[in-house]
Formats: structure tokens, sequence, C-alpha cells
């Protein structure tokens, strides 16, 4: 007898080539993203990060092999990888007149046959899921009245309230101030300690650098993968950002600092 | 925080349950020579009524009480139709003529006119049931035209857009048939400014079929009409049958609409205020929300053929003139509100 083993690679990508409106956005992408890692997504304007994010969870018409969890995901019903991946999308409707409970409610649809209702158990999750993200205070609240950090972080707990092993994100920090960055950061590292996969775009670079393992793309092509911490992770890192930005170590944490261009340094010393 | 004026869903739906019922009951006084008294009509229905109070009786049953039934269940369809379209597209200014249906029924009144070369008024049963099958088949048909046009329900602006050009064009084609058939006029502006007056059993008996079936697919897909509130790509994500169920609805809001502007020609303005109205009145759900919608666009509906029945009696004032003062008046006035609150959405 042995226990069901959980495969050690989340999500494993082969030839993944995505084109929008006929243009082509990802090209022949290739990736193994190993379960219970937090990894991030980083590149330059307009690399295809969200397009990546969109296309492995199923929700744009792909060319390539995704698995998920050591399953094809074509072969996936819907409900099945609804339950195994969330998603969580940038400027998606937030459902303005909704409370913020009905929203984070919403997260157990996958859970949910089509005519039953609410179990005592979708109502614990939403409540733990919205206490993870400390926007439990608000849940009678409609989403039109809520901050733009506030609607941010009830959405983050509807994509928590999925339970899914393998969360995806796309900038999840946006409209989060600094307090709240911090908190997600642990939340992540928490679910991540708790077997989860959490794979997210992140514009800021710093806090990027802050997950266990980085894709790195530019012009729809994967140009580098690798731990957060190793120095060839840094210099690819300053290379698709034309060494705008450079990468240093402080207290053992990597840091992204913008550099200035040469010839405003050449100025400035002149 | 928004303020709602009812708590619960139950609440309003019973107050709206209530007063439908006294509206029916008031209409049912409601004659062409004003009021009649309550004992008047109510000694009618009982054994031994003299020869007027026989004629009274029947006159309640066979126009006064189906019309006014007529009037609420098609303004319940328009509500329920209006309250979809607005899941549907996300957008709470969609109304249920969007998709071109309300041009398609009227092309399709149109040419049963000429085909019968006859008035509105003047048709008997046989006649009043082809213009009623016609402007369905218009209805429905402009609605799978714009489908088609949209190559599909997938995308949302794609169908706005196709709705319009379907109305454009469907419209031009029922100006050309009328530039042609001047003598038609008449007729076809009593079905465009809409009228109950028409309504028999037989258009309420299939009215209440379109509407059950209407509530029926609203019930089955509450939840996921709520998912879909958060866009489709996050209601994908979460694995509901995104395509199907937009095409589920699409077509229900078409036979719901098409049952009611059949009977009624183009009531304006209920199948917009009546889920907007709603929506400020009680916290939103899909499920409920739509079952409230229709019955407050069913008690608005029927309170305009009640008022256009006695506001210059004898005469009658065509019922959509009033929905329009009526609905339109309060919805300006509700934003107004919302305005001076500072909390305009």
């Amino acid at each position: 007898m042995t226990a069901p083993t959980t495969p050690s690679t989340a999500l494993l990508v082969r030839g993944l080539n995505v084109s929008l409106g006929g243009r082509p956005v990802l090209h022949e992408v290739d990736l193994a993203v190993p379960t219970g890692r937090w990894v991030s997504i980083v590149g330059p304007n307009g690399a295809g990060k969200s397009t990546l994010l969109a296309a492995l969870a199923g929700l744009l018409p792909a060319q390539g092999h995704i698995s998920l969890l050591g399953q094809d995901v074509a072969s996936m019903s819907p409900a099945y990888r609804a339950r195994t991946l969330a998603w969580m999308g940038q400027n998606e409707p937030a459902g303005e007149d909704l409370r913020a409970w009905d929203v984070v409610l919403l997260g157990r649809l996958p859970h949910q046959g089509w005519l039953s209702g609410l179990q005592a158990q979708d109502l614990q999750v939403a409540e733990q899921a919205l206490r993870s993200t400390q926007a439990w205070d608000w849940r009678e609240r409609s989403m039109g009245t809520l901050s733009g950090g506030e609607r941010q972080r009830v959405l983050l707990a509807r994509a928590l309230a999925v339970q899914a092993p393998v969360i995806l994100l796309d900038e999840p920090l946006s409209h989060l101030d600094p307090p709240h960055q911090a908190d997600w950061m642990d939340l992540t590292r928490a679910l991540v300690a708790g077997g989860a996969t959490v794979l997210s775009v992140l514009h800021e670079v710093s806090m990027a650098l802050q997950a266990d393992e980085m894709l790195i793309l530019q012009n729809g092509r994967l140009v580098h993968q690798g731990a957060c911490a190793d120095p060839r992770t840094h210099r690819a890192l300053e290379q698709v950002f034309d060494q705008r930005i450079a990468v240093h170590t402080l207290d053992g944490q990597a840091l992204a600092l913008p550099r200035r261009a040469a010839s405003t340094q050449a100025q400035a010393s002149a | 925080m928004k303020h709602y004026w009812f708590h619960r869903p139950l609440h309003l739906g019973l107050l709206l349950g209530v007063l439908t019922v006294l509206l029916l009951a008031l209409g049912t006084l409601a004659g062409s020579g004003g009021m009649d008294a309550p004992p008047s009509v109510l000694r009618a229905w009982q054994a031994g009524a003299d020869e007027d109070g026989r004629m009274l009786a029947q006159i309640v049953w066979q126009i006064r009480l189906p019309r006014g039934v007529g009037a609420w269940l098609a303004g319940a369809l328009l509500g329920l139709a209006g309250a979809l379209a607005q899941s549907v597209f996300r957008n709470p200014l969609a109304d249920p003529y969007l998709l071109g249906s309300a041009s398609g029924a009227s092309l399709g009144v149109c040419l049963a006119l000429v085909a019968m070369d006859g008035a509105l008024i003047n048709v008997h049963w046989l006649g009043r049931l082809g213009l009623t099958g016609a402007a369905f088949a218009g209805a429905m048909l402009a609605v799978v035209m714009t489908a088609a046009l949209a190559r599909g329900v997938a995308q949302t602006l794609r169908l706005l857009l196709a709705g319009v050009v379907v109305a454009v064009v469907l419209g031009a084609g029922s100006s050309l048939v009328l530039q042609m058939h001047p003598q038609l006029l008449q007729s076809m502006q009593g079905f465009m400014l809409g009228s109950t007056a028409f309504v028999g059993w037989d258009g309420c008996a299939l009215m209440l079929a379109a509407l059950l079936l209407g509530l029926a697919v609203t019930v089955a897909l509450g939840r996921l009409l709520d998912g879909l509130v958060l866009g489709e790509h996050t209601a994908r994500s979460m694995g509901l049958p995104v395509d199907a169920m937009r095409w589920v609805l699409i077509l229900t809001v078409a036979l719901a609409t098409g049952a009611a502007v059949a009977h009624t020609g183009l009531i304006a303005f209920v199948g917009l205020a009546a889920p907007h109205i709603t929506r400020r009145m009680v916290r939103w759900g899909a499920r409920h929300g739509a079952v409230l919608a229709a019955m407050l666009g069913g008690l608005l509906l029927a309170a305009a053929d009640l008022l256009a029945r006695l506001v210059i009696a004898p005469a009658e004032l065509p019922v959509g003139v009033l929905t329009a003062l009526l609905g339109g008046g309060y919805l300006l006035w509700l934003m107004r509100r919302a305005n001076d609150a500072g909390v305009m959405q």
C-alpha cells in the first residue's frame, strides 16, 4: 500500500506557442515548475508574461503540450482542472455589486455541482481565505466601494478559496502598500510550505527575487530559468532589462536597483 | 457603504407579489367608462345575476383580466430578459432589445400586415395569431442573424456591434415596406408604441410558458451567472462552460423578448428599468435578481396598463409611452438622488 505521491513537477510545458489576434506572442516555450516552490515570472513590458500565465491556465488557444501535476491538461475535465489550478488575472472585472464575501464564495464554484448549494465547508474555506489576506473586516461591503488594494486582497482570497495545489497569480501585488506586500510574501511562503506551488508574474524585480526560482521572458521567449539566489539569474535579469538595473546582495537578500543611463552618468560627473 | 431599501430579497419579492395582486384586482374594475364599483363586479359573479351582471362578468373574464395578466406577463418577460442580458453582457445598460429582436419583430409584423393588408384593430383571431407568430419569428431570426454576424456569441463587443447593425438594417427594411404601403402606417404605429389591449387567455398561456422556461433556466444557471460577474477568463478558470452558457442565455433572452413583443408590441424601457431599479433596492445576485426584476417588470407594465386605461378614459394612451414616462422618470429620480449623495456608480 502506498500513499498517492505528488509528482515532483507541478507544471511541465513543451513547445508552447500562443498567437493573439494572428500575432505570435509566445514562441516555443519549454519550462518545468517544481512542486511546492514559489516561482516568479519577470520580463520587460510586452514580453508575454500574462499570456504565458493565461495559457497555462487553459484560457487561451495554445499549441504545445502542458502537463499539470503529471497529467495532460488537454485530457482533464474543466471542473477537475479548475480544482487543481487557480488563476487570478490582472484587471479582471471584480463584480461591483457583489459583497466581498460573495466574491470569495465564487471561488468555491469548482467544488460545487450545478444545482447544489453551499456547504458548511465552503463557508469555512471562504472565511479562512478572507482572513489570510486580511480582508475579513470588509466582507459585507460591495466590491464597488473598496479601494484598489482592498479589492486586490479580496480577489486574492477568491483565488485561494479554490484550494488548488497550483496557484497562478498575475501581478498579485498591484495596488498593495508595502506592509501588505510583505504580508503577501508571508502568505505565499506559508502556502508553499503547505505543499502548494505558486507561480506569480511580478512587476517589481526586487519582490520577484524573493521567490525560490525565476523565469525570465523576453519577446515571447523564455531566456532564463534558475534559482533566485544564483548570480547567473542576476546577470540574466540585468541583461533583459538592458543593464538599466543592477542586482545587489544586501543582508543575504538580492535587491534590484535602477542604474542610470551611461549618458546621464557622464553629464553628472562633468 | 451602499444602502439598500430591502435587506432580504424575499421581503421585496413579497411586497411585489402583494402589489401585483392588488393591481390586478383593481384592473378588473377599470372599464372604458371609468371604474366599476367593487360590489357590482362581485355581484356579477354570483349565481342568478341579471343580464347586466352576466355581461359584466363576461367583460371581466374575457377582456379585463386577461389584459391585466397579459400586461404583467409581458412586463415580467421583459424584466427577466433585461436582467439576463445585463448579466451576460456584464453591463447595467444592456436591454432585451440589444440583439436586434425589436427591429426583427417590427419587420415581421410589417410583412405580415402587407400579406394580410389589414388593420391591426380589425383582424380576427387568426390574423392576430399570424401577427403574433410573425413578430416572434422576426425577433428570433434577428437574434440568430446577430449571432451569425458576430461569428458566435463568444465576444461581447462583437455581439453588441452586430446587434446594432442588424437593428439598423432591419429597421431600414421596415421603413421601406411602410414607404411602399403607407396605409399600414397607423396599424404599425400601434405595434411600435406597444399595446396590451388585445392580449387574450391564449396569449397569456404562451407568455406564461415562456416565462416559466426562462425562470427555470435562470434558477439552473444562477450560480454560474454570478461567476460570469468576475469576467469570462476568471469564470473559465473556475471550470464554467462559458460558451455553452452564453448560447443558452442569449436564446433565453431572445425567447422571452420575442414572446413579449409578439403579444404587446414594442414596450419601451421596462426591460432596462426593471433590473436597474431592482439593483438599487436589494443586493444583487443573479438568481434572485432576475426573478425580482421579472416581478418588478410585471408590476411596472401592469400599472402602466391600468393607468393607460384610466388617464384619458374612455380613450386610451399607448402603454409604451407610459412605461417610458414612469420607468424613465423613476430612474432619473434615483440617479439624481445617487448623485446628490455622491455615490453615483
